[in-house]
Parts: structure tokens; sequence; C-alpha cells
């Protein structure tokens, strides 16, 4: 093209009437390189941006980069020529990056030599906002963490408020607790398997996936009144009891769940595509999943038995009868697999729950925690006195230190909240499972095709809100 | 696992370490509970690598706190998970303002990499070893280090069409 160019300018021969065309044509054609003020032409300005990919002698992280740190059996590629190298950028718009997540590929030929996450495009400072907000508050911040799984995130963080205020719930809390977070897994790995089958070309998935996680939803709407973001499992308990004939909603949500899952198996199982797409890729061994601190269905898909809700259980998990799926090969069929799995167990848990809820309050009746009911501000001075304190001042906390962990859906969702007295936190940290899971990309990805890091970035389901936070 | 095993399991642990101090903590709604161990800035390495070779060797967490006023300041703490037996510890050490340094886990848990580039971000802690200690979740370009309690929150001045930016 730019050939083309210089020709017709060579033609023309005037000197102004040229440079108004070049001006024109290379305001068109060319792109401003972050940092200068020089444009350069389209095909030299592939920027990588501040977080470059150095070159291979000069670069520190070399060895994580190409996923060698952690002994494995992966192939060592042979020496190839620089030329023959090119780095890419996948994301961060990327539509297969499940948000915001910018890879840069090393690739030689079709083959990945070097990866590099880089994250923090929607760093949205939810920690340091967390200082910021009283205890009464803080569970509509933390809900918007990991936005697939708002109930554990708003678990992990009621829980750990509870442990510093030394608090318990009523038995019913804890089982309304426990019903709505196994139903927001449910609701996320659909979600996760639909968005994995669109990422590998199975589109049918992809609407099977919506339209059952839409049923999940449907109940949460009810529940809650919102269907993402709910801030409804708050320090003390939960916000409302569930409305009348939850029962029946969750049995008909449980039967047409566990038909759509048996249909999404006879869809995938045996699919030789679906196959062909997902055995052996992007396989994570167990001491990487131990090193880089992986956790849920990609730590279990790779036969790591480890999962909160049998080794550290909480709300009342050891009543309640179910089973940790494991896999065997860590690749991305695996944790497909596993995820099914877990849909089901999940399902279980809430039909037990439907028979086994006790009847009580669903809220602690601490008055220095939870709000008094309406009609007793009328009634008590008391009551309007601890009314006004805890929507003016909030639930003051005493000083201390706490660290809890939730199984979210896509790991050990865990919160540590440092408190010095008084009702906002001093600090809390949000130790997030898809962080780890993007951390360790590089050994899932590295010496395989193109192709399979799509594939394999889809079965470690991130969630970029949850990585960046 | 009974508590009296976990207890000789931290107690293996923190008996080659002086001046440590260990504290248990029960998880709220669940009989579980976790250890807070408290040790010095130079026995960080060893610390992890004895626990890592006692079976804590699954990497969960690692962040700053800082503490402001108290000196010293900052905080670093750790996360470590032991799979078999189950068991959880917090371990932390306190280095002072005019010397945020701690010596790298990268060698010990691969893990450690995106954790100290955030605690470095976001704390201003150094991580002398680690190798690519650039920011993470802010931009390359960013100055300070937006979790300190000195950092403002700040606000960016929004132009509505009908309204005013308070200006």
């Amino acid at each position: 093209m730019s050939d083309v160019t210089e020709d017709t300018v060579d033609e023309v021969s005037d000197d102004a009437a040229s440079q108004s065309v070049e001006e024109s044509r290379r305001t068109r054609h060319s792109i401003w390189v972050s940092g200068t003020e020089e444009r350069m032409p389209f095909a030299e300005a592939t920027d990588e941006g501040a977080q470059e990919l150095l070159p291979r002698d000069e670069d520190p992280a070399l060895e994580i980069q190409r996923g060698i740190a952690v002994d494995d059996d992966y192939v060592i590629p042979e020496h190839v020529d620089d030329s023959e190298r090119q780095i890419i950028n996948m994301g961060p718009q990327h539509p297969s990056t499940h948000g915001v997540l910018r890879l840069q590929l090393e690739l030689e030929g079709e083959m990945v030599r070097r990866v590099k996450p880089i994250i923090g495009y929607l760093h949205t400072g939810m920690e340091k906002t967390a200082e910021t907000l009283n205890y009464s508050q803080g569970s509509t911040n933390v809900t918007r963490m990991d936005y697939l799984s708002p109930f554990a995130n708003e678990l992990a963080y009621s829980l750990t408020v509870e442990q510093l205020l030394g608090i318990g719930v009523p038995p019913r809390a804890s089982a309304i607790r426990v019903l709505m977070v196994e139903l927001n897994r449910v609701a996320s790995h659909l979600l996760s398997s639909a968005t994995m089958g669109m990422d590998v070309g199975a589109l049918s998935m992809m609407i099977y996936g919506w339209r059952e996680r839409e049923i999940c939803l449907d109940f949460f709407e009810k529940v809650t009144g919102l269907r993402m973001n709910h801030n409804y499992i708050r320090p003390g308990g939960v916000a409302a009891e569930l409305p009348d004939g939850w029962e029946d909603d969750v049995t008909s949500l449980i039967e047409r769940v566990n038909e759509g899952v048996d249909e999404y198996e006879e869809l995938l199982n045996e699919n030789p595509i679906w196959l062909d797409r997902t055995l052996g890729v992007g396989v994570l061994i167990p001491d990487e999943v131990k090193q880089y601190g992986v956790t849920g269905p990609v730590a279990r898909a790779s036969g790591v038995d480890w999962d909160l809700r049998k080794e550290t259980p909480y709300c009342g998990y050891e009543k309640y009868e179910f089973d940790v799926p494991l896999g065997k090969h860590g690749d991305a069929f695996d944790r497909y697999k596993v995820r099914i799995d877990e849909i089901r167990e999940s399902l279980r848990i809430a039909s037990q729950i439907i028979e086994t809820i006790p009847l009580g309050d669903y809220r602690n009746v601490d008055p220095k925690v939870t709000p008094p009911p309406r009609a007793r501000i009328d009634e008590s001075m008391e009551a309007l006195i601890h009314h006004f304190k805890l929507f003016t001042q909030g639930v003051v906390v005493p000083p201390g230190e706490a660290f809890q962990a939730v199984e979210g859906p896509r790991g050990e969702l865990g919160c540590h909240i440092v408190s010095k007295g008084g009702s906002r936190p001093w600090r809390m940290r949000w130790r997030a499972p898809s962080f780890a899971a993007v951390q360790a990309l590089p050994p899932m990805m590295t010496d395989s095709m193109v192709a399979d890091v799509i594939a394999a970035l889809a079965s470690t389901d991130p969630v970029l809100g949850d990585v960046d936070r | 696992m009974t508590d009296t095993q976990n207890n000789e399991t931290i107690a293996a642990l923190v008996e080659p370490f002086d001046s440590t101090v260990v504290s248990e903590r029960a998880y709220a709604s669940s009989n579980s509970s976790y250890f807070m161990i408290s040790i010095p800035r130079d026995e960080w390495v060893p610390f992890a690598e004895s626990a890592k070779a006692i079976g804590f060797d699954t990497f969960s967490d690692l962040f700053a706190i800082d503490h402001f006023t108290d000196a010293p300041r900052y905080e670093v703490v750790l996360n470590l998970v032991s799979m078999r037996p189950v068991e959880r510890i917090v371990v932390s050490t306190r280095v002072p303002y005019d010397d945020p340094v701690v010596p790298t886990l990268t060698n010990v848990f691969q893990g450690a990499n995106f954790y100290e580039r955030e605690a470095y971000d976001m704390m201003g802690i150094d991580f002398p070893g680690h190798p690519d200690l650039t920011r993470i979740l802010m931009p390359d370009d960013w100055v300070g280090h937006p979790l300190r309690k000195d950092y403002d929150i700040g606000a960016i001045p929004v132009e509505f069409k009908l309204g005013s930016t308070g200006e």
C-alpha cells in the first residue's frame, strides 16, 4: 500500500498538495504508540505496551513464562531461529478471554513458546474502597468482586466479620446460606460450561447453559430481588426469609437443571470434536497446582483432593451428604467433567436442605449486629437507639485479625480482615481463586497450539472481576 | 486429625525458630481452626522452607498490611496450607517504613510471583530476588502505592452535561 501511495505522490509532484495527501493518508493509516508523540506507520506499530515481552536473554522471568519453573514432562523446545518467533497479544478485548485478560504469546508457527498473562484492566480498587465502607455496607461491595458467584463472596465476608465479632448464626440462617451458595455454584458452573462450549465451538452448549442458568437466576431474583450482586448474606445471617413456596421452586429447579445436565453430557461426552479439543489440553500437574495455589475444580481435575466444604466444614456442611468429584488427568476435559459432576452434587445438597432445614430465625438477634424489626422501633426506645446506631455508625467490631475461606465455584475464596476497632475494616484482603488460576496459565499453555490456549483458558474459568478486584 | 496432633505439627514447625508467637483461632460457624504465627524478617525464607518441608506445601496467599501509626509500619502476611493433615498457617512479619524489604519467596513457592508483585504494586514492599518485580494491577507509569494509608482515595471530577464539577 505504501508504495502505491508514494508513486501517486510523486506523480502529483506538487509539494503542498502531496503533503496534504500524505498527511491525510497518514492520519487515516497510522496509530499512536503509547508513551511517544510520534506516529508510526501501521505495519511497524505493533507496540506491546509497557509490559513488553523482553528478549529471551534479558528476560528475568523466562522460566515462569515458559512454564518450566516447576519440573514436569513438557517438551523442551528445540533451538529455533529468533526470526521464526513472533509475539502476539491475545486480548484484552478478545471475546474468549472472559473479560479483559491480556495474554502475550510468543509463537513459533502455531506453537506457543512463552505466555505472559497481563492483568489489571478491571482493577477498581475494591480492597481500598472496603476500607471506607462500614461493616454493614461491606457486603454490597464484596458481592461485586466475583460477579458470577456473589453469594460466595458475601458468605466469606460475613463469616470473617462474624469471626471477628465472635457471634454465631442460627441454624436456619446457615442452611439458607448453604442453599444459596450451592445454587450459585450451579449457576456459575452452568455459565462456565456454556462459555467453554462457546469458545471451543459447541454453540448449542452455550444456549443450553444459559437456559438452565436462567432458572437459577429467577430463583435468586425471587429470594433477593436481584439477579446478581444480591447483598443477601450479611454479617449475622441473611437479609430476608425465603419466600413462600420456595421448596417447590427449588424442587422444580433441581429437576430441570438435572435434565439439562443430562442433555449436556449426551451432547458432549462422546462428541469427537469436543474430545479432540479438550482431551490432553492445558494439563496442570498436582505439583503445579500446589505451588501456584490453584484451587477449586481446576485443582480437583488434576486429582488434588481439596474441597474446603469437606476439609474444614463451615455452615454445617458436615451434615449434608455429598461427594467431591475428582479428575485424573488435569486437562480441559476433566475440568469440564468435574464441573458437571459438581452441579449434580450441589443439587443433591439443595434437595437435602429442603428436607432438613430447621425452623427458627433467619438472622442473629444480637441487637448490636442486626437491626431490630420495624415494629419494635415504635415500642422500644432501645430498639430505636440500636436502629439509629446501626444505620449511622454501623456494626462496631473489636480489634483483631481474622481469616476465613469458603469453597467458591472457582476455588478457595478467602477473606482476611484486620480490624483496629470501630465500624470500618482497617484492611480487607481477598484471596481470589481466579488470581491464582491466571498465574498458572503459563505452565498450562506453553508448548501447545494457539487454538488450545483458548480451550485451556475457558476450562480454568477465570472471572476478571475476581482477578483484579 | 485431632487437635493435639495438629498442635504437634505446629510445635515441630516453630521449634527451631526463636521469637515466634503462635495463636490458634477458630473459624466462624465451624469446628476447625487455623494458626497465626508471627516471625522476625530474617527468618522469613528459612521459615517458609521448613514449613514447605514439613507439609505446608500449598501456597495460598501473600499480601501486605499498612499499620500506619504502629511501628514497624508494614506487615507481610503469608498463608500456607497443609492438605494432609488439614491445617492452615497465617505467617506474618513486620517491616519498618524506611526499609520495606522482605526477601522473596519465589524460590520456595513459584506461586509467590504474582502475589509479591501485587504487594509491591499496592503497598510498595520490595522483594529482592524476585524475577520480575513490576506493577501488576496498576498501570506501569503509576506513581504511588494505592493501599498505603497515606494514599488518598482521590476522585476524578466528572463533567455532567447539566451540572458543574464543583469548581
